[in-house]
Formats: C-alpha cells, sequence, structure tokens
C-alpha cells in the first residue's frame, strides 16, 4: 500500500531529490563550467515532464495518500506540467542575464527547485497542514533569490520588504486556518467541506476564518488592497529572479485559491464570493489605470500583473467548473505571457544593466525587427487584443462570471482592460515609431533567443488554436 | 504521595529563584547560566509530569542549543551594563503591573479549575509518549514532517548564500601556505658594507 502511495508522489519525490543532487553536484562544478548545473537542472524538469506525463490521472479520477494529505488528479498534473514548462523557459532566460551580471550561482538553480517542489506540493495538497507547508517552502526559497544579489542595497530592501510583508501574509492564513480547524476539527479538506455543509450558517468562527483565509490567499496573490509589496519586489529583484517570481509562483497561488476556497470551503462559497468579487474590482481597477502612470517597466509590469490577478479572481468567483477552468487556462496563459515579457528586459539589458526603463525599449524595430514582432505578440497578447491567446483567457473568464450573475463586474472588466491596452500599446509605439537611443545591435545565446521565440509565436499559435488548451483545462474539473 | 510533591516544590521552587536570578544578576554571563538552570529546573518538571519528550526537547533544543548561542554572543557583545541598568527603577512600576496581571491571569485559571486532580491526566498509560508522537508523526503525518524538513534545508542554504560568499577584499589566513613558507621567501641577506676607520 505504501509503495503505491509513494507512487503517486513520484514527480515530488523526484524534483525533491533532485534539488538536493543539483546542490550538491554544483559544489563539485568550477565557475566556469557552471553550464553542468544548468543543462543537468533542465534534464530534471523534462525528465519530471516525462513522469508527470506517464503517471497521468485520467479525466475526473481522484486519488488521495499519506492519510488524506496529498491528492492526485488531473486539475494538479496540468499544473505541474506547466510549471516544469515555464521553469524551463525561466532557467533559459536567466540563465543569460546571470551570466552577464555576475550572478551565475548554482544555488539560483536548487533554491528554484525548491520553490518548484513548493509549488507542486500545494497543488497536490489535500490537507491545511500540507497547503502551508508548500507555500512556506516556495516563499522560504523565493525570499532568498530576490536577495540573490546581495551587495545590490535594492535588492536587499526588497527581500526585507518581501520576507515581512510575505510573513504577515502566511501569519494570517494560518489563523485563518486555525479558526476553521478549530470549528470543524479536521485539517483534511474534505472533511472541512463535509462539515461545513452541516454546520449551520452565520457561524461567526467560520467567517472569521473564512475572511483570513482569503486575506492571506489575496496578500499571496498580490490583489488590491494586499498589493503593496508587489511592484517594489518586481522593481527591487534582479530582473532573472522577477522572471521567477512573476510566472512559477502564481501556478502555485491558483491551487492554493482552488485547493482551499473551492475544495475546502466549497459549501461557504457565497460567502467568499462576495468578498473575491470587491477585490476583483479593486485590483482591475488600481492595477490597470496606475500602471499607465508608470515609466519602469518591471513596475509597469508589476502593476500589469494586479490587474491580471483581478481576472484570474473573477474567473474564481464563479465558483462553478467553467469558472475555476477558466481561472486555470488565465494562469496558465499569464504565466507564458509574463515570463516572456521579462525575457524581453533580459535581451535588451546590457552588460549586466537591466533594460528596465520604457525609453529602452524605443526603436527597437530598427535594431531588431524579429524581436520587436516577438514583443508586440507578448504586449497584444497582454492587452487582449483578438486572435491572440490572451484575448480567449480574458473572454473565457468574464464568460464564466456572466453565467455566475457577475454582470455589472464583467462590465468593470471590459472597461479596465481597454485602459489597460493603453500602456501596452505605448510600448509597441515606442518600438515601432520612436527612434532608438542607441543602435547597438541586439545580441543574445542561441538557445535564449530560440526560447523567446517560442514563446512569443506560443501567444499567436495558442490564440489561433486556443480550443486545446481550454479544453484540457475544462478536463481538469469535470 | 508526599514525595512526589516535596520533589515537585523543590523543582519549582529551584526554577523560581533561577528566573529571579536572570534579572537580577549584574553579570550577564551569570544571568545566562541561571536561564539553564531555569530551563533545566522546568524540564524536570515535565519529567514528574510524564511528559518525558517534552523534557528531552528542551535540554537539548533550548539548553544544548539556544543557550549555547546566547553564551557565545552575551560573551562576544562588549554590553555597555551601566546604561541597561538605569532604565530600571524607571521601568518598574509598569514591570510590576505586568507580573501583577499575569498572577492575577493565573490565579483565576487554577481557581476556576479547583485544583481538582484532573488537572493532572496521565495520558500516558499505553506507553512513553515520545513513541506515541513518533508513531504519528512517521505514519499519519509522514508527508507534512519530510516536507517541514526540506523547509529547513531551504533555510540552511538560503542562510549560507547570503552569508558565505567569498570576498576578494577580506584578508584570511592560509595554514597551508603559512606552513610551505620557506626561509628565502621571508629573509633577504643585504651584505652592508663595513664602515670603514678612514671615514
Amino acid at each position: 500500500m505504501i509503495v503505491s502511495e509513494l507512487q503517486l508522489a513520484l514527480p515530488e519525490i523526484f524534483i525533491a531529490a533532485m534539488a538536493c543532487v543539483v546542490l550538491i553536484a554544483d559544489l563539485f562544478v568550477s565557475d566556469e563550467r557552471r553550464g553542468l548545473t544548468h543543462s543537468l537542472a533542465l534534464l530534471v524538469l523534462a525528465f519530471a515532464g516525462i513522469i508527470t506525463l506517464r503517471l497521468m490521472m485520467p479525466v475526473g479520477e481522484t486519488v488521495t495518500a499519506f492519510s488524506e494529505t496529498f491528492v492526485r488528479d488531473r486539475f494538479g498534473d496540468i499544473l505541474k506540467l506547466f510549471a516544469y514548462l515555464v521553469l524551463i523557459g525561466v532557467f533559459v532566460y536567466a540563465k543569460h542575464f546571470l551570466r552577464m551580471a555576475g550572478l551565475y550561482k548554482g544555488e539560483f538553480y536548487s533554491l528554484s527547485l525548491f520553490a518548484l517542489l513548493g509549488v507542486m506540493i500545494m497543488i497536490s495538497a489535500s490537507s491545511l497542514l500540507t497547503v502551508y507547508l508548500g507555500l512556506e517552502l516556495l516563499a522560504l526559497s523565493s525570499y532568498a533569490l530576490v536577495a540573490l544579489n546581495r551587495d545590490s542595497a535594492r535588492g536587499a530592501e526588497a527581500a526585507m520588504k518581501y520576507f515581512i510583508l510575505g510573513s504577515l501574509a502566511s501569519g494570517i492564513l494560518l489563523f485563518g486556518m486555525s479558526l476553521i480547524y478549530g470549528a470543524t476539527g479536521s485539517l483534511a479538506l474534505s472533511e472541512i467541506a463535509g462539515a461545513l455543509g452541516q454546520a449551520a450558517s452565520g457561524d461567526a468562527l467560520l467567517a472569521f476564518g473564512l475572511v483570513f483565509l482569503v486575506v492571506g490567499i489575496a496578500f499571496k496573490l498580490g490583489a488590491v488592497p494586499f498589493h503593496m509589496w508587489l511592484p517594489d519586489v518586481y522593481h527591487g529583484a534582479p530582473v532573472a529572479v522577477t522572471l521567477l517570481i512573476a510566472s512559477l509562483p502564481k501556478i502555485g497561488y491558483l491551487a492554493l485559491a482552488i485547493r482551499l476556497l473551492a475544495d475546502g470551503m466549497g459549501p461557504m462559497h457565497e460567502d467568499w464570493q462576495a468578498m473575491l468579487a470587491v477585490l476583483a474590482a479593486l485590483s482591475l481597477v488600481l492595477g490597470n489605470v496606475v500602471a499607465i502612470a508608470q515609466s519602469n517597466i518591471k513596475r509597469m509590469l508589476a502593476y500589469s500583473t494586479i490587474s491580471h490577478v483581478g481576472f484570474i479572481l473573477l474567473g474564481l468567483l464563479a465558483a462553478s467548473p467553467a469558472g475555476y477552468a477558466a481561472a486555470t487556462f488565465y494562469t496558465l496563459v499569464y504565466a507564458l505571457m509574463s515570463a516572456g515579457a521579462f525575457a524581453m528586459i533580459i535581451l535588451l539589458s546590457a552588460n549586466g544593466i537591466e533594460a528596465e526603463n520604457l525609453d529602452d525599449f524605443k526603436g527597437l524595430n530598427a535594431r531588431s525587427p524579429w524581436f520587436a514582432l516577438m514583443m508586440l505578440m507578448l504586449m497584444f497578447s497582454l492587452a487582449g487584443i483578438p486572435v491572440f491567446v490572451g484575448f480567449f483567457a480574458k473572454w473565457q473568464v468574464i464568460a464564466a462570471a456572466i453565467d455566475a450573475g457577475f454582470t455589472g463586474l464583467a462590465i468593470l472588466a471590459v472597461v479596465t482592460a481597454v485602459i489597460g491596452a493603453f500602456y501596452y500599446l505605448r510600448v509597441v509605439k515606442l518600438m515601432y515609431f520612436d527612434e532608438p537611443e542607441n543602435t547597438t545591435p541586439v545580441t543574445a545565446p542561441f538557445d535564449f533567443q530560440t526560447v523567446l521565440s517560442i514563446n512569443g509565436l506560443a501567444m499567436l499559435g495558442l490564440g489561433l488554436f486556443s480550443g486545446g488548451l481550454i479544453s484540457l483545462c475544462i478536463s481538469a474539473f469535470s | 504521595m508526599p514525595i512526589i510533591e516535596i520533589i515537585f516544590y523543590l523543582f519549582g521552587g529551584v526554577l523560581t529563584l533561577s528566573a529571579l536570578s536572570v534579572i537580577t544578576s549584574r553579570n550577564p554571563v551569570y544571568s545566562v547560566l541561571f536561564l539553564v538552570l531555569c530551563f533545566f529546573s522546568a524540564a524536570c518538571i515535565w519529567l514528574l509530569l510524564e511528559a518525558e519528550f517534552l523534557a528531552i526537547t528542551l535540554v537539548l533544543v533550548y539548553v544544548g542549543a539556544v543557550m549555547v548561542l546566547f553564551l557565545f554572543v552575551v560573551m562576544m557583545l562588549d554590553i555597555n551594563l551601566t546604561k541597561l541598568k538605569a532604565g530600571f527603577a524607571r521601568y518598574l512600576p509598569v514591570g510590576i503591573l505586568v507580573a501583577l496581571a499575569m498572577a492575577a491571569q493565573l490565579f483565576i485559571l487554577v481557581w476556576s479549575r479547583g485544583l481538582d486532580s484532573q488537572v493532572l491526566v496521565h495520558a500516558a498509560d499505553e506507553g512513553s509518549n515520545t513513541r506515541l508522537l513518533g508513531e504519528v508523526l512517521f505514519t499519519e503525518y509522514l508527508y507534512p514532517f519530510e516536507i517541514a524538513g526540506f523547509i529547513l534545508l531551504v533555510a540552511i542554504v538560503a542562510a549560507i548564500m547570503l552569508t558565505h560568499r567569498r570576498r576578494p577584499q577580506t584578508k584570511y589566513q592560509d595554514p597551508s601556505q603559512q606552513v610551505r613558507i620557506r626561509r628565502e621567501d621571508r629573509v633577504r641577506l643585504v651584505r652592508v658594507e663595513s664602515e670603514g676607520e678612514d671615514s
């Protein structure tokens, strides 16, 4: 019995073991041959992908293991596969920047793999305890990664902010969990849902617990009014790390929200729907409006993240399988778009100095027409212009919200998306219609160029053939 | 069981006295040593209650690790004691107030539970509680327990990554190089012309 349980958790066990192997192996690798660590990390991710694909759960089947602390279902497998994919992209992009900035350390790889392990544990959690432990594993690795450049005062400040506010958020979440444990008498999410079904509505203890849970999730996702840390952390961290924390953890936080709210607190969905509606509306408005005022592209993308979080919440608050599928689709697409956009900053960075101002994108078309086109696709997709995949993500989410009866919120989402299109299109205007300030040609290693091209073209490709990914996400919740 | 009660009051008395000494002794090293005694007495009381796992953990973790660290810090830092003592009289009223409030709370707690024998419930009838805890930890909570181990590993990796980095400007000794030194590397023989008598 225990062997079959171990087999269910094989992807987690594999990543955990290999993260340790990468950690140890890197000690024997000299600085000039750090490429070995890089290749090993990529190989680990590819193998983890193969293992997960081979053990993929069939539609609608759910198995729990380790005394109901671990759950394996199709939703989890899909998210894990995308997490590997995103991390492969992040490693290829980050290598180029870390090399230029002199931060090419083996710890980046081991800590990133541990962060991935945290994300996977969260994705496969079926108990409050495992949800929390996965979250902490991810958070602790991210705090350390933000401080990767120890000599940068800005990086240290960002790491401190991230650490303090992140700990606060974890504390709030833990407090909510303890209240819910006190009210229901169980840590397993399925048993909590069962106990909630029988509990009388209007229980003050449960209501308090739920509020703390939602606040904790909102903090982690960066939804307004708990978004303060996000722009500073994105801005202060080295861009290779910003790339990581802007893409991979979002997949984990989506799982966190769905596991806690849908699986655990499902019977109380009327209560949390209203809370998420407020968070979504505020995030959509503030994120899109404040992003217009930014001249730093990292901060602009940070505020754009806040607005996208609003869209993800819009899908979640529908509290229906279609809504969860839409939110999942949106998150996966967002992780790819955001990774591509930060990779463009790395592409334009020279000598380890980050090209973080909007002016750095001036006249990119003259310097490199191909990558200007890639950035155009990424920006169009982020803005939600038809044909690109970002449009279908927004479409799905808004359709789910309307089905659930949140028409007003859906209209607000459309209006703010139009406002938001302004700052994405401004980047396109800078690239195509302004004179370049420096005319040095854009250079990058071959693997970086290939992955970035695939990433950019995927925006168009996934948009044209969006049906496959959408039906995959829907199959996760049927 | 009067003998158990006598032992309890003995340990309790030592605990209280050493706790008092922690805050009254002038030498911080004495304070730390009294704190060790304080923890040890508390561990003994726990043993008396048959909670031997807590007792062992207290001695291992707090006395063994944390207090040694405290001692290191106290010995290495040159703390100006007169400055610390200056505020003693000023903060005394608030300190007494807090102490009284805590005593009152404890009193209410004890009084409300009626000081019956039900306060001391012997849970460890089916074996030692270390074994019981271990059994739950390695079966039911195996998965979370392993994850907690990884969290600690990440904490170690992160701490080492952030603090231990070779900095070129730091001066450190290389013993092997010191041992391998030859006379020729350090001593230079200079031939000095003797001063003649005629100069």
